[in-house]
């Protein structure tokens, strides 16, 4: 019989949410041992019907018994919470329509600061746990001097996925918790052999864990209702290079995939929702941007500055850190001045700003970034 | 530590100790196979055929007329799609109502796609079907009437009897699921003119994994399996004998022990009930408090402003087991099919609870929930105005 509670002092219990993946399960596994009161909560996110049989999904059912199974060997009650509706909304929707806007979304991102640590968290608090832990390679830590809470990066600095919780308020960092933050993946994996858990030896999961192998294109037009419409490739002077097959296939920087006979390798350069065409050029005719406007900023760890600020900018995941200034324009947006020239970012994607490991800031491309 | 608590007996009971004692005795004396000549399967022969006859006289019927299944949802879909193709070439209308288990509607739905019609009978707020719709529904070509006995969510008890005599004035098959009446309320096939009524083991203290159907002499039924001659050729495969003898005796001890156990079953509802009411705000019944109109043993709340998927949780984690509504395989739930059916607000569906009584329930256990139910839902009325982010979404405008 698992371990319950009285309804008494319940300050110490935190909800972990479980993907039945190895980060998850050791992070409850590392809470449990310390003592913590932990509740496992699985996520069904989409319909049964329709998370495909994908061994990469996050949302599958049958990851869904992953979770359940390390929770019974580690005796600690595990429930699944229906979040379809949320997950829909913030999270599916908002990937359609963002592709559909010839942007490239990510939808990590509302999936952690909405679905988890909005919905999810409350959830939590609503049976007593006053804290909320993820898998995520991140640290948070408190700031006395500024009297805030800090996202940090993982130790990990190959896993690091602070990126995608940028979006994270104070009230939100306060109630986290990470157990990866000091952890590196290969430790991951041999605690999870060590507990004889047999997610162990688990492939990595894919960032967009509801589209499964039928790929995006497909999985857009069949979420959206729409079919796609081709349009015009052309080149940086207005020439017509050849025929896109709907605008959501492609993503600023892509270069295959084009089907065009150029002697040269290009690169998309531009997407137009208003003219449904993709503008391409080749790798030294790509405009180098000098500075992106980001709009939805969100101040993690910091408040917003009132002067310029030296900091430095990930433009998207995984990619290396660049030194570049914030200057905010007003609550909302702000501008990231480029120290050198960057490739171009692509509207939607979330351009994240560090000092060190701390996360300081972030928000997302806008569309007329280059204005 | 308090002890556990359980308050979900329709979705299954605990064993009873007489009837695991039939279970385990016949288990260990009684292995052969009731098809067989020699003596071993004449014993397994003779119980079944005892248990048989039991349950058959706990409902009015003859024991010919009582075929063992895996349970509830065997006796359905055999009653259903066992009719419906048996009578194909009559006509293929069915009717039924929009609160019926899964059993059912799913039948039901997977018959739609091959050809079959199927009519969904609406209930009132109280979730009760009106007999002369059903009536209306009928036409030349309907072959089956299904409506249950019981509603497994909210204890309507629907007026079987009067469809029952609709339904033979036209010649039309009757069948009710009794999966949740049987052991609450007495059944008995004449009294509700039914030709097809299903049984469960397990929501009677007896085992999972058996059940019946009741089926009226001369009634249309094609086998759902391919196999022998066992119970009438309508339902192949070896009897399941220490699980049905045991059902047996699960069966004929809850009969015995009506009308007085539903009496005490509905002091306990009542006291919940009346509790809740009065000491948390924006508390309502879903369904009738008529003692004629719902079971004894099931009550359906909904608590204003909270999610029942976590007022579930809460008392999950101080040992309380209740239920949302039907449960559903992957452990989340969905707003019922039932309540929605009832036209409750999503929202106030989405605020449910079912507390569903059995033998082992007492004062005390009502007196604890109602202790602790106050501030649960006080919190998670505070919790759900707070706010954690300064924009709620995230969607781009």
């Amino acid at each position: 019989m698992r371990e319950r509670s009285e309804g008494r002092n319940l300050n110490n219990m935190v909800a972990v949410a479980m993907s039945g993946g190895v980060d998850s399960s050791v992070s409850a596994a590392l809470l449990h041992n310390q003592g913590y009161r932990v509740v496992g909560i699985g996520l069904q996110l989409v319909d049964e019907t329709e998370a495909n049989g994908s061994a990469r999904n996050c949302c599958g059912i049958g990851e869904m018994e992953d979770a359940r199974r390390v929770a019974e060997k580690l005796g600690i009650p595990f429930y699944v919470l229906n979040f379809k509706d949320v997950f829909r909304k913030h999270v599916i929707d908002y990937f359609t329509a963002s592709y559909l806007k010839g942007e490239t979304p990510n939808p990590c991102v509302p999936c952690n600061g909405v679905v988890k640590f909005d919905t999810l968290l409350k959830a939590a608090m609503g049976f007593g746990a006053g804290l909320l832990a993820t898998g995520h390679y991140a640290g948070v830590e408190f700031d006395v001097v500024n009297n805030r809470y800090v996202l940090k990066k993982g130790a990990d600095g190959s896993k690091d996925q602070s990126y995608f919780l940028y979006s994270l308020s104070q009230e939100q960092l306060a109630r986290a918790i990470f157990p990866m933050s000091d952890i590196q993946k290969v430790e991951t994996r041999a605690i999870a052999r060590g507990l004889r858990l047999k997610v162990h030896d688990k492939p990595e999961s894919q960032d967009i864990c509801f589209v499964g192998t039928e790929g995006y294109a497909s999985y857009i037009s069949r979420h959206a209702g729409v079919l796609f419409e081709p349009g015009p490739i052309l080149d940086d002077a207005g020439v017509v290079l050849g025929t896109h097959q709907g605008l959501y296939r492609y993503t600023i920087g892509q270069r295959r995939g084009l089907n065009l006979s150029s002697p040269k390798p290009v690169y998309v350069i531009d997407i137009d929702p208003v003219h449904n065409s993709v503008t391409v050029a080749p790798g030294d005719r790509t405009r180098r941007q000098q500075r992106v406007l980001l709009g939805r900023m969100n101040y993690v760890s910091i408040s917003k500055p009132r002067e310029p600020l030296e900091v430095e900018a990930v433009t998207r995941y995984r990619k290396p850190h660049v030194p570049a200034t914030l200057a905010p324009v007003d609550e909302d947006s702000s501008f990231a001045l480029f120290h050198y020239p960057q490739e171009p970012t692509a509207p939607g994607q979330s351009v994240v700003l560090y000092h060190g490991d701390t996360v300081l800031c972030g928000g997302i491309v806008r569309r007329n970034n280059i204005a | 530590m308090a002890e556990d608590i359980y308050l979900d007996h329709a979705a299954t009971t605990p064993l009873r100790r007489e009837v695991q004692e039939t279970l385990d005795e016949i288990l260990s004396t009684t292995f052969g196979n009731a098809s067989s000549i020699h003596s071993f399967g004449q014993d397994a022969k003779r119980l079944l055929e005892e248990s048989r006859e039991v349950i058959a006289s706990c409902i009015g019927a003859n024991p010919d007329e009582i075929i063992f299944t895996s349970g509830g949802t065997e006796s359905d879909n055999l009653a259903i799609r066992g009719t419906a193709l048996a009578q194909k070439d009559k006509g293929n209308h069915i009717i039924t109502t929009t609160v019926e288990h899964h059993a059912v509607l799913n039948c039901c739905k997977a018959l739609e796609s091959e050809g079959f019609e199927v009519t969904y009978v609406p209930v009132n707020n109280e979730c009760l079907v009106d007999p002369t719709r059903i009536a209306g529904a009928i036409r030349p070509e309907t072959i089956l009437v299904t409506t249950m006995f019981a509603n497994n969510e909210t204890g309507a008890i629907q007026p079987v009897a009067e469809i029952g005599e609709l339904a033979g004035k036209e010649g039309v098959v009757f069948h009710t699921d009794a999966v949740q009446a049987a052991g609450k309320l007495p059944v008995n096939v004449e009294d509700l003119q039914v030709d097809l009524l299903s049984l469960s083991g397990h929501k009677i203290y007896g085992p999972k994994g058996v059940g019946a159907l009741y089926v009226r002499r001369g009634t249309p039924l094609h086998p759902l399996f391919c196999g022998g001659h066992h119970e009438g050729a309508v339902r192949p495969g070896t009897e399941n004998v220490p699980g049905i003898a045991a059902f047996a005796k699960a069966m004929e001890i809850v009969i015995e022990e009506l009308p007085e156990s539903g009496t005490r079953l509905r002091l306990l509802k009542e006291k919940l009930a009346s509790g809740l009411i009065e000491i948390i705000s924006g508390v309502r019944r879903n369904g009738s408090k008529d003692t004629d109109k719902s079971l004894p043993n099931i009550l359906n709340m909904s608590i204003e402003g909270v999610d029942g998927e976590s007022l579930l949780l809460n008392l999950d984690l101080m040992g309380i087991a209740v239920s949302t509504g039907s449960a559903c395989t992957s452990g989340a739930t969905d707003p019922s099919h039932v309540l929605l059916a009832m036209a409750l607000p999503p929202q106030l569906a989405q605020s449910s609870l079912r507390f569903s009584f059995g033998r082992d329930n007492t004062e005390a256990h009502v007196e604890r929930l109602l202790e602790l139910l106050p501030d649960i839902v006080a919190r998670l009325r505070r919790v759900s105005a707070v706010r954690l982010k300064d924009r709620p979404g995230s969607v781009q405008t």
